[in-house]
């Protein structure tokens, strides 16, 4: 007993070292949340900043979770602080055992049936939150969807307007008074991916021989990021997820420049010749062409695009001529071959692809 | 520290021998205190492993684009960093302390079935080395080695062979299996042993909490394990004889492998953390000086725990999208577990309230056990709410919430576990100036590294990606996280440290260096071969408290 007390003096530094520490945290975690939520240009995806019906029903209700189980933090932490100090061992009552209780059943009954009535009003709020969300109903004026997750890309498919495209999803901004939201269907061609666009809707998990739906209503027209939140293999980390919401012109805008054919422009037949005589069409589509695969991006209006490889990198000269040659050098594990092309043909690639507007 | 020293400290009579032969005498040992040493070093060995593995990463993940390795490594060791901790840290360190303490405390002379013991604990290890023989073995001829790379959860189709060519998964598989057979034949031990070996006196009423709380984990490693078992042989039926359980690409089911895998894989949780619910349950009283508070509520909500931990397992897969009523379903039963785990901790601290508390090292890692699993607890509402799980789940917050019930909660019960039974174990004291050093390392390193872990998960910072994208307001947030990794890596240390200087310098333990009430102080430090001379009879819960106080003794209040 003697030789532990004057050993914890330098534990009791540790410990208000400690104390201090666990303050930095918290202002640093309200700091992180604050500067998160001010960025504009370059998104932060911060669920509780959201501009989407789903993603505004969860912050809301994770406000009211956060509320109960912060008072229960408060409570339990008051109880065990004030037992530690309390009942610490002191030089006077050492040696003398304390009177020994051995329970009591009112007390018992106490903490276990006000458990249960916290438990029951978390229940049945979730529950509400649970089928507002999912079961939401599809108004005649929704926009939809068909995402398939690939290894390591995103296909999306506009049925009712005849568009495919690639990991770049444009929807239409939803105005409450008129809403068009977005419906997605959630395919896998491959392995489970998830959907998540923190701040437009909370996940939903793309599966194989499995049909998924998720909705989105964005308020506010811009740049949404996410990333494929299952693991997926190699390039998981580099599956991102762009969603830009654009005003109702410009998505009309949009959707009738994606409707026209693969624009070909002669003096970039040199670069077609390379892309349908090389190995390029066993993966990818350019409309009008004779390339019409599908285990990589449609190609045909490649340059509509800000990025490649699943966000992985902007959509310039340089990095198209790197992501055609290595691809590893972007994104290591992917499954774009290395297409070792002569210098000139990949000139004259590069120029083809920059035509496909 | 050679396991000829400490066949010394085992009070036998092999010192002269040479050490050949007392390799040989561990080897082929069946004697619960030598097998359960055995089960602690191999976990430690392992933990030492994934704790390295664990470096890796968040040195991987210190700055945006780092490239320290390759995303193919990263994948790998976040893979065995997971499928170690959980398998061949958490289990064997568990069923160890099972193993040794369980015939003490209950006047037994060893377990039930000493032969399946000794060899429930070679399938464990065998397990194990075949887990990590994958890197040398995983990829074939190439001998560039290749580890698993599917994630601790494997979920399908990744295990089927397009995804996962070579024979990295079937390690996986084989070696779960194995090690999953040596769990089920340590649990039938644990049972038969608390059921049938137990001293006259000791009824089931007055079994110590310990005891009690292994009885439900090996109740519940017995359904749990079964069914990942039946899983992997379905999953090697599918790889090699042509099944398509799991396999997508031919019409099989990717959510059959999630139930399968989860109907294990949360019962598993509770497999892990009540054991050190049974360590805090033995430390907070002793150093408190009062019984456990409420000990059948104890008891009961522990068998509430082990029913309601089967039927939460969906809440893993709140995002696969099932319907509203089946998420609901699983809201209010993984809520529900929220009550009985909410009643330990009021017993807890119902124990320590009016008590005379002893701040020695384990009970400090107890009060930061409390301090921890509180939060983890309540991180775990905030994922059991299924709407909010929707935004948590896969994000690094679930990295960060799990951590802190397995380091901050299963670690620290662990910890205080190897404080309080060591002096026993080894007959000497470890170090409480270093075990202190250690546990406030451990405590800052830990709240630095899983505080902040949260941020990034709800900044939209996905978990298992080899790196990620600067200016999403995760980087500063990475390093901090990382530092406070290093710390507990060096705090972890310091306890290994502190393991090997006590063995040879630690002051003599006596046979109850802490005053305590439980059987195992009643015989030497370290128990001789035979346990108990003389067969203890038992007339309450803390029968040394009723020798050491004939006047009031226990007996007379139960």
């Amino acid at each position: 007993m003697h030789s532990m007390t004057h050993k914890t003096d330098w534990g009791v530094v540790v410990g208000r070292a400690t104390g201090i520490l666990v303050l930095v945290a918290g202002i640093l975690l309200a700091a992180g949340l604050c500067t998160a939520s001010q960025r504009s240009d370059n998104p932060v995806p911060n669920i509780f900043d959201p501009r989407s019906t789903p993603a505004e029903s969860i912050r809301d209700h994770s406000y009211f979770v956060l509320a109960i189980t912060s008072l229960i933090f408060l409570v339990v932490v008051t109880l065990l602080v004030y037992a530690v100090v309390k009942f610490r061992d002191k030089p006077l009552t050492a040696g003398r055992e304390p009177a020994q209780v051995y329970g009591s059943t009112q007390i018992e009954l106490a903490w276990t049936i006000i458990p249960v009535l916290i438990v029951f009003v978390l229940f049945l709020a979730t529950a509400r939150v649970i089928h507002a969300i999912e079961d939401a109903r599809k108004p005649a004026t929704a926009v939809e969807v068909t995402a398939i997750g690939h290894q390591f890309w995103w296909e999306y498919r506009y049925p009712a307007l005849g568009v495919v495209t690639a990991n770049e999803l444009h929807v239409p901004v939803s105005d409450p008074a008129h809403p068009t939201p977005t419906f997605l269907k959630l395919l896998s061609a491959d392995t489970d991916h998830s959907f998540w666009v923190p701040q437009l809707a909370g996940k939903t998990d793309l599966i194989p021989n499995r049909v998924n739906h998720t909705w989105i209503d964005p308020h506010q027209t811009g740049v949404y990021v996410g990333q494929c939140a299952q693991y997926c293999g190699t390039q998981h980390g580099k599956m991102l997820l762009r969603v830009s919401v654009d005003s109702p012109e410009e998505f009309a805008a949009w959707v009738q420049a994606q409707k026209q054919p693969a624009n070909h422009d002669d003096k970039a037949n040199a670069g077609r010749r390379v892309f349908e005589t090389t190995a390029c069409i066993n993966c990818h589509a350019v409309g009008g062409t004779n390339g019409t695969g599908r285990f990589g991006p449609d190609l045909t209006h490649l340059m509509s695009r800000n990025t490649i490889a699943a966000g992985a990198a902007l959509n310039t000269d340089e990095n198209l001529r790197l992501w055609i040659q290595n691809p590893d050098a972007i994104k290591p594990g992917s499954l774009m071959p290395a297409m070792k092309l002569s210098d000139a043909d990949l000139d004259a690639l590069v120029r083809y692809l920059e035509t496909l507007r | 520290m050679s396991s000829d020293a400490m066949a010394i400290h085992q009070g036998t009579d092999v010192g002269s021998r040479p050490w050949v032969e007392t390799l040989h005498g561990w080897v082929t040992t069946v004697d619960h205190k030598r097998l359960g040493i055995l089960y602690i070093l191999y976990a430690l060995l392992f933990l030492a492993v994934a704790g390295s593995e664990a470096m890796i990463i968040r040195i991987q993940l210190m700055y945006p684009h780092n490239s320290f390795v390759s995303p193919q490594v990263f994948n790998r060791i976040f893979t065995m960093h997971g499928t170690t901790m959980v398998f061949f840290v958490g289990i064997p360190v568990l069923f160890g302390l099972a193993n040794y303490l369980v015939p003490l405390m209950i006047g037994a002379r060893d377990m039930a079935f000493p032969r399946l013991n000794a060899f429930s604990f070679w399938l464990t290890a065998l397990g194990g080395f075949l887990l990590y023989f994958s890197f040398l073995g995983g990829s074939g001829l190439y001998g560039a080695g290749n580890a698993p790379d599917v994630g601790w959860w494997a979920y399908a189709p990744l295990t089927s062979r397009a995804f996962s060519p070579g024979h990295s998964s079937d390690y996986w598989t084989i070696s779960l299996l194995v090690a999953g057979f040596g769990s089920i034949g340590t649990a039938v031990n644990i049972i038969a042993t608390i059921l049938c070996m137990r001293c006259p006196g000791m009824k089931l009423s007055r079994l110590p909490l310990l005891a009690w709380l292994n009885l439900v984990v090996s109740g519940m490693v017995l359904i749990a394990i079964t069914p990942l078992s039946a899983a992997q042989i379905m999953l090697c039926v599918d790889r090699y004889l042509g099944g398509h359980f799991f396999d997508t690409q031919a019409g099989g089911s990717a959510t059959l492998w999630m139930h399968f895998f989860w109907i294990f894989g949360h019962p598993e949780v509770y497999i892990l953390i009540l054991p050190a619910f049974a360590v805090l349950s033995e430390v907070i009283p002793v150093f408190s000086r009062k019984p456990m508070f409420g000990y059948p509520v104890m008891v009961g909500a522990t068998i509430a725990i082990g029913f309601i931990s089967m039927s939460v397992w969906a809440h893993h897969m709140f995002s696969m999208g099932m319907s509203s009523y089946g998420n609901a379903f699983f809201v209010l039963t993984t809520m529900a577990i929220a009550v009985p785990t909410g009643i330990k901790i009021f017993n807890w601290l119902g124990t320590m309230w009016g008590g005379r508390i002893i701040f020695k090292t384990p009970m400090l890692f107890c009060i930061g056990f409390l301090f921890n699993f509180l939060i983890a607890g309540l991180t775990g509402i905030m994922l059991g709410s299924a709407a909010f799980n929707w935004q948590l789940t896969g994000s690094y917050f679930v990295v960060a919430h799990f951590h802190y019930t397995l380091s901050g909660s299963f670690l620290f019960g662990i910890f205080a576990a190897f404080y309080y039974w060591y002096p026993k174990i080894i007959g000497r004291m470890l170090s409480e100036r270093l075990g202190k050093l250690h546990f406030w390392l451990f405590f800052i390193g830990f709240h630095l590294c899983f505080d902040l872990m949260h941020i990034p998960g709800l900044l939209g910072m996905a978990r298992r990606i080899y790196t990620y994208e600067p200016g999403r307001g995760w980087d500063t947030l990475n390093l901090l996280v990382s530092i406070g990794a290093f710390i507990q890596g060096i705090a972890t240390l310091i306890f290994v440290a502190n393991l090997i200087i006590s063995y040879f310098k630690g002051t003599k333990a006596g046979n109850d260096p802490w005053d305590a009430w439980t059987l195992e102080w009643s015989v030497s430090s370290p128990p001789p071969a035979y346990n108990f001379a003389v067969t203890p009879t038992v007339a309450s819960r803390r029968p040394l408290w009723d020798l050491k106080h004939p006047e009031d003794p226990d007996s007379r209040y139960e």
